[in-house]
């Protein structure tokens, strides 16, 4: 190996830190887009590494469903506090009174769908000409599609057939009025590459994503958390297990894995073995049809 | 660990998403929920064994029509390395898809079908990964199980395409034969053609050297985005934030800013928040210069010794890649990195056939055409030959009034 060898997590980084300074040379009012979870805590790490000893050119914003671990919640407060940039909260209950929208019902009523209006409107309301997302290409099949700089028309639909081509490094983010740009750092990572880029980076978690005891429903195979926001039947049964959490969701549509992985080093062993996709394991939302996430990606969400 | 991006070119017909399936399900990258889903769906289709192209189309539309109509990125990793691959559509309406996913991609893999030998389609592919200036070759010469593993089908094969080679010039191809529906040489040397001597698909996958392919010796540095803080204590703070698109950078090199000229020195050099002696590509950092000059987002960094040309006068082979065609005259905005410029496209030369590389006259092109044309900007661009420096020499086309991006520029 020579002395300019890279390894490929140095190359991922590379390419990513580039994007986000393409969107802050690019666009006038951007925005990173932060859940909390461990894909935007990376993407949080490389804009630091793009952007210090300078202040982001972007504020963090947090869609809030109502719905969330208060485990992360307390993560991006502190967070946001610790970097001193700016976060920005909007509700999802807010949006439901304002627009006098319906709730959906049934057992694991998911607030997941009110989200992308909540994000439109705080698109709207902030002028956001690009908001940045922790999206990977590998995480679902019509996110392998996307482009990195992703248009989305004034109703914040991304059209799969109408995609601009994106050719080696250069990004367009040129958009009409109205228009914003989802951009994806990370498109290229893995799930696995998060973990190893968080171990390298020894880039602190939310406690969820480590083994902890839980009370937890068994749904068809899925653990789900016992929490105000799920109602329980007669017959189901509350069991006490160890779990950890692989995404971070809502607690409604975000099952638990039985683990008792309690450091990086023991996830990364437990994802290198697993036999199930992360979507796939911890999704609820995403098994309602073969195409679920490109219909939700069309209407506007992430 | 390194990395390396490839593209598959060919079409389902040859067996394309066959092969990525089995990539990616023999190097144990497919999740069994993933599986689960692609078995419901292959017994839909009533088809016997499961069907591994289900897992790269990822549309609906594309699994309604059974065929791949955009570029797919998918993922795998051996102990050796990270494979990025560009899953790119073969037919020839989707030419400008395979030119989006071949931009960026280190080598290759260029699909025969055993039955059929070099035909057009292979013609093509092998064109546009030449002049996309993509480094490594690999032809694979699949559903050899179709030709009972016959040596004799395969080095006719080997004859005809390094003929195609040779014209166009592509200086690193290998020729494995395989079955992408058996497995016969993706990941194990296959005991059916026990008379082919080279490595399996996966083997030379990950051994392929591609870290020669990236350029240490002719700095450049677009910058991206200038730092600074002005805070009570970093009041002077000036630092030009980008990547090193090639070439090394070191502490109190000469260093000139172009287009316009000036001249300073590094005083210091940032990577990951360290102060560093030095830089390489594809390294992302922060230059720090002894003198205040003028420098803004588009202008590039490069070594006083070694500079690249500097003009407003481009001679571009462009592929063009708007429903709308282009004519002669119109003004476009030019993207190269970060620099933007406005731009008008003065004559068309030729027009390339993709399928023989004749050269046509021609007065306007249409989605997927190759033509040679010549345009002039509206400020000087520093630039390299795309065939000698792929990082500072691609350009693309922006549409002024749409924003769209309609062509990509190879600068020759």
């Amino acid at each position: 190996m020579s002395k300019y060898s890279l390894d490929y997590l140095d190359h991922l980084e590379s390419e990513a830190i580039h994007i986000f300074r393409e969107v802050a040379g690019q666009f006038e009012r951007p925005a990173l887009l932060f859940s909390g979870g461990k894909d935007s805590i990376t993407l949080v790490q490389l804009a630091l590494k793009a952007f210090r000893p300078g202040k982001f050119p972007f504020p963090l914003v947090h869609i809030d469903t109502g719905h969330n671990f208060p485990e992360a919640l307390a993560y991006r407060d502190e967070l946001a506090k610790k970097i001193g940039e700016k976060l920005i909260v909007r509700n999802v209950e807010d949006t439901i009174k304002a627009k006098h929208l319906t709730e959906p019902k049934g057992k694991f009523a998911s607030r997941n769908a009110l989200q992308t209006y909540t994000l439109l409107d705080t698109i709207e309301e902030f002028k956001f000409d690009a908001c940045i997302g922790g999206a990977r290409r590998d995480e679902e099949k019509a996110r392998a599609k996307e482009r990195i700089f992703s248009v989305r028309d004034e109703f914040g639909q991304w059209d799969p057939k109408l995609q601009r081509p994106e050719l080696w490094n250069t990004y367009n983010g040129r958009i009409n009025k109205g228009e914003n740009v989802r951009v994806f750092p990370i498109s290229n990572w893995t799930e696995l590459d998060v973990w190893n880029y968080i171990r390298r980076e020894k880039i602190e978690l939310p406690s969820i994503y480590f083994s902890h005891e839980r009370d937890v429903i068994d749904h068809e195979g899925q653990l789900v958390a016992v929490s105000d926001f799920i109602k329980l039947d007669p017959t189901d049964k509350v069991l006490r297990k160890k779990v950890r959490y692989r995404t971070v969701g809502d607690m409604t549509c975000t099952a638990a894995v039985e683990s008792h992985a309690s450091n990086i080093d023991d996830i990364i062993s437990e994802i290198t073995a697993t036999k199930t996709s992360e979507r796939g394991e911890t999704r609820i939302d995403d098994k309602v049809s073969e195409a679920a996430m490109e219909d939700r990606k069309k209407n506007g969400y992430f | 660990m390194d990395l390396l991006r490839f593209i598959t070119a060919g079409s389902v017909d040859d067996g394309k998403s066959t092969l990525i399936g089995r990539l990616l399900y023999d190097s144990k990258s497919i999740m069994i929920d993933q599986l689960a889903a692609i078995e419901k769906q292959s017994k839909n289709k009533e088809q016997g064994e499961i069907d591994l192209a289900l897992l790269t189309d990822g549309l609906r539309a594309e699994r309604e029509q059974g065929i791949t109509i955009d570029v797919a990125y998918k993922y795998f990793s051996t102990p050796k390395r990270k494979f990025i691959i560009a899953d790119a559509p073969g037919h020839i309406q989707y030419t400008r898809n395979m030119v989006t996913g071949a931009s960026t991609a280190d080598l290759a893999i260029i699909l025969i079908d055993a039955r059929n030998g070099v035909v057009e389609q292979t013609r093509r592919h092998s064109i546009i990964t030449s002049l996309l200036n993509i480094p490594h070759v690999v032809v694979a010469i699949n559903k050899m199980d179709l030709v009972d593993y016959s040596q004799d089908v395969y080095n006719n094969i080997v004859i005809d395409y390094a003929e195609v080679a040779k014209s166009l010039g592509l200086k690193d191809v290998t020729y494995i034969p395989i079955s992408a529906a058996f497995g016969d040489n993706i990941v194990e040397k296959s005991p059916k053609m026990s008379w082919f001597e080279g490595s399996s698909l996966l083997q030379f996958l990950e051994s392929v050297e591609v870290e020669k392919d990236i350029n240490l010796t002719n700095p450049r540095f677009p910058v991206q985005y200038v730092i600074r803080p002005q805070t009570d204590d970093l009041h002077d703070y000036r630092g030009y934030a980008g990547k090193v698109i090639s070439g090394i950078y070191r502490k109190g090199d000469a260093i000139t800013v172009l287009p316009s000229g000036q001249t300073s020195t590094i005083r210091a050099i940032e990577h990951n928040g360290k102060e560093v002696d030095e830089v390489f590509a594809p390294q992302s950092a922060i230059l720090h210069l002894e003198d205040d000059i003028d420098i803004s987002r588009g202008d590039v960094i490069a070594k006083s010794d070694d500079l690249p040309k500097t003009t407003q006068e481009l001679d571009v082979l462009l592929c063009w890649m708007d429903n709308k065609p282009l004519v002669t005259g119109n003004k476009y905005l030019l993207q190269i990195n970060s620099r933007v410029v406005r731009s008008v496209v003065k004559e068309i030369e030729y027009k390339l056939d993709v399928n023989t590389l004749q050269k046509t006259d021609a007065t306007s092109a249409v989605l997927n055409d190759v033509i040679k044309v010549k345009i002039k900007t509206a400020s000087p661009v520093p630039y390299d030959s795309y065939s000698e420096l792929r990082e500072n020499g691609g350009a693309i086309l922006i549409d002024e009034t749409s924003h769209v991006t309609v062509g990509a520029c190879m600068i020759q």
